[in-house]
């Protein structure tokens, strides 16, 4: 049977064919929707995970006790993944072990534009990269089988054009693999020095088994053209747009295709080599497979043509390596407005930031998430975002450097307080640790927690504080005032507070800025997005009193997309407006107005 | 029709919107549909940030054999503008004699909102000035005639079938599958109105 689907939803299928047992992941685009799909398998016993390191190593234990298991994560999620994964590599696998990492060229949704090509070289992990929905599910399938063959965690890697793409996918039959029986082998799975020398050694026969396998395998294979004179070297999507870049000439060129890309396979690559007149080798961001190919003293054309940053298209490559530009055909004169993604109407932060806006003298370390976005003008919310959890660690570290310099000047400012920025998910992720941190070390920084009771940003996943887990069952939650407590910070320095209700936001902002000692502000109001918030605020919206109005455009100063300034009056839309009531908090004249029924039946 | 910029005579849709706007459903359905008519086909699309109002695209190209799922600048046979102003800024991806289908409705982002930036005056009079084959209707005006705005996505997939001459596949049938049973007719009915924008032309 056919079927259209994401690399994404290809993935999920191709890991419930191979009979996979345990799946986790912590969402991060383009990563999120494998395991999203892998929930609907109910074969699979799937799981959110606190983050990436946690989903790794529950997948590392999975092996470990004979299950075939998966991890998913974003790029930089392989980072925080990066302990468990580099000594599962020593320790092999039992049942077959694959970890996804979901790379983003371009930077469509990510804070770096990081190769995790790289890791599969540094710790030694053979690496499947799939061109397309049938690779994905193919690979996956296969991944499992591999793994296990060769006592290895299988990297598989995929970007965003892969995992947001659709294609078609021929399906097939979940193979049925039952847990392996479990032996305690300590000299393979505790890795201490002796034992994880000793793996060392057999990790090196591993790679020469590898490399062999590498140059004789389907993944790998020659497509000769019918001349031999351009020859390209490529994988993943910058194979399908090469061959996309050169399909006007006939079939002429050649293509040496690599989806097993860690150990790269040398004697076929000189096998190629040897027989085309010029070699290109196309790939996006880092020269990774031109930098081996050059080792082998073949001589190639890379990234001396092509750019090291940004995805590739076929237009690039043609017009890089055949000088073949295409114009576009029409313009007109309009210039269209940027359009960049903002926070949504009725957003929980909007009237948070907007009150912190008011502080002119405080530095703010932010996170990754929907709040990130506050950091466009007019609010301006956030002096820096780092990675998952800074939003804490780094405001210490900023507290610290204004605190020595004695009241510092910052770009002309005396900047009296650091506020820490951080969401509910990205908390219980990686901030946990920094709060500790900061209680221990006694820092001043004062911690706001914009808990919108979901992990927005990434299409609205459970986390720890929602109390419900992948497959939508009830769960404990873990509540984030008790936590703050348990973690040291005083009862009395920990304020809930509804992020619609200015006056209590602005008196915790406040009290948060006079303390002397860590200070924690937990915000409650959840997404505007979430369905149930949407249903219960369906009938509610703001409405501006024209006879009260002066224009003075105080409202539009919260950047709301539902407030709009049109022919000399304010208008609110009504279809966008969930009756928030920042906008009417904010307004001098009480010009504004709440109307309609909540529906809380 | 087969053009000099891809031997295969694949063939580009780019659909383009604010986030929010239906064009995920749309391309959807539109997709499916092609791959029923044993076309092969890749679709692309970007989530994540964009979703939160900012523009969004989803590539579609179908074709005997597809390779790259990304339309390249001047390579769309059709660019479909589910907002007026996303139409200028994907512009440079038609090929030469490409339609454009555009609605004619305003999403005004923060900077017009706040009056930082002008949202342009006379697009449709400029694209129609511009470009050959310009098709201008209000997408959302004859779904909420029908019943419900939100059915604004199907009218303009309904003109682009039209335009792309693929009236031969089994649209109904594809949305019957994927669109919920309720919305169904409404839809089909929405499908239509599209079709006979162009006749009506």
């Amino acid at each position: 049977m056919k079927q259209i689907m994401t690399g994404n939803e290809a993935i999920a299928r191709g890991a419930w064919e191979a009979g996979c047992n345990v799946a986790a992941a912590y969402p991060g685009t383009p990563s999120s929707e494998i395991l999203e799909n892998i929930a609907h398998y109910k074969e699979i016993d799937s799981e959110w995970s606190t983050n990436e390191k946690v989903a790794m190593e529950v997948a590392a234990g999975a092996s470990i006790a004979g299950a075939r298991a998966i991890c998913a994560m974003k790029h930089v999620g392989l980072n925080v993944a990066a302990d468990p994964l580099f000594t599962m590599s020593y320790i092999g696998a039992n049942g077959g072990l694959v970890v996804v990492t979901a790379d983003d060229p371009g930077l469509f949704s990510s804070q770096n534009e990081q190769d995790n090509r790289w890791y599969a070289l540094h710790a030694k992990l053979p690496m499947l990269e799939p061109s397309d929905s049938q690779e994905c599910k193919d690979f996956a399938r296969d991944a499992f089988e591999l793994s296990e063959r060769f006592d290895v965690p299988v990297l598989f890697r995929v970007t965003t054009r892969i995992c947001h793409s659709k294609t078609v996918v021929e399906l097939g039959d979940r193979e049925n693999v039952s847990v392996k029986d479990y032996e305690r082998n300590p000299g393979k799975c505790v890795m201490t020095p002796a034992a994880a020398k000793n793996r060392r050694y057999l990790m090196e026969k591993r790679e020469e088994a590898l490399r062999a396998f590498s140059n004789d395998c389907k993944y790998n294979a020659i497509e000769w053209g019918t001349e031999r004179k351009i020859g390209i070297i490529s994988s993943g999507i910058s194979y399908q747009h090469a061959r996309e870049a050169f399909s006007d000439m006939d079939g002429k060129v050649s293509f040496l295709k690599l989806g097993l890309t860690y150990p790269l396979p040398d004697e076929l690559i000189q096998r190629f080599a040897s027989e085309i007149e010029t070699i290109y080798v196309v790939e996006e961001n880092e020269p990774y497979l031109e930098n081996f190919v050059k080792q082998l003293g073949v001589p190639c054309i890379g990234r001396e043509k092509l750019p090291a940053v940004d995805e590739l298209n076929a237009g690039i490559v043609r017009s890089a390596l055949i000088g073949d530009h295409k114009e576009s055909a029409y313009s007109v004169e309009a210039t269209p407005p940027p359009r960049p993604p903002v926070l949504c109407p009725g957003c929980s932060h909007r009237g948070f930031f907007y009150a912190m806006s008011k502080y002119k003298d405080i530095a703010v370390s932010s996170d990754i998430g929907c709040y990130t976005l506050g950091v466009a003008p007019p609010l301006s919310i956030g002096d820096s975002v780092i990675c998952m959890g800074a939003g804490v660690s780094a405001g210490i570290g900023m507290h610290k450097a204004f605190a020595t310099k004695g009241g510092s000047e910052h770009g002309g400012k005396k900047i009296n307080k650091v506020f820490g920025v951080i969401g509910d998910s990205t908390f219980f992720h990686s901030g946990i640790t920094g709060l500790i941190d900061a209680v221990v070390n006694k820092s001043q920084l004062a911690l706001c927690i914009v808990d919108n009771r979901i992990t927005a940003m990434t299409g609205h996943q459970e986390n720890p504080g929602t109390g419900r887990t992948i497959a939508g069952e009830p769960t404990q939650a873990i509540d984030l005032k008790t936590l703050c407590i348990a973690c040291g910070v005083k009862p009395e320095n920990v304020r809930k507070v509804d992020s619609y209700d200015m006056k209590a936001v602005e008196e915790a902002l406040r009290d948060a800025y006079n303390a002397t000692e860590i200070f924690v502000i937990i915000t409650t109001q959840p997404c505007a997005l979430i369905k149930d918030v949407l249903k219960r605020r369906a009938g509610v919206h703001c409405e501006i009193d024209r006879d009260a109005c002066v224009t003075c455009k105080m409202c539009m100063k919260i950047a709301c997309p539902a407030i709009s300034y049109r022919d000399g009056r304010i208008e609110i839309e009504t279809s966008m407006c969930n009756g928030c009531t920042i906008c009417a908090q904010v307004c001098p004249r009480q010009a504004i107005k709440q109307v309609g029924e909540f529906n809380d039946g | 029709m087969t053009d000099k910029t891809n031997g295969s005579g694949t063939k580009g849709i780019l659909l383009v919107g604010v986030g929010g706007q239906g064009t995920i459903l749309a391309s959807k359905v539109l997709s499916e549909g092609l791959m029923r008519a044993g076309y092969d086909v890749k679709m692309s699309e970007i989530h994540g940030m964009s979703q939160r109002g900012g523009s969004v695209t989803t590539h579609v190209r179908f074709g005997k054999k597809v390779y790259s799922p990304i339309i390249d600048e001047g390579d769309a046979d059709i660019l479909v503008s589910f907002e007026k102003v996303e139409a200028v800024r994907w512009l440079s991806y038609l090929k030469p004699g490409g339609f454009v289908v555009v609605n004619d409705y305003e999403i005004h982002p923060l900077s017009v909102l706040t009056g930082a930036a002008a949202y342009p005056a006379d697009v449709l009079a400029q694209l129609g000035r511009e470009v050959p084959n310009v098709l201008a209707l209000n997408a959302g005006g004859i779904a909420e005639a029908l019943g419900n705005v939100k059915a604004q996505n199907i009218v303009l997939l309904g003109a682009l079938v039209r335009a792309m001459q693929l009236e031969h596949i089994d649209w109904a049938s594809v949305m019957k599958d994927l669109i919920p049973p309720k919305m169904y007719d409404l839809n089909v009915r929405a499908f239509e109105a599209g079709l006979n924008q162009y006749t009506n032309q």
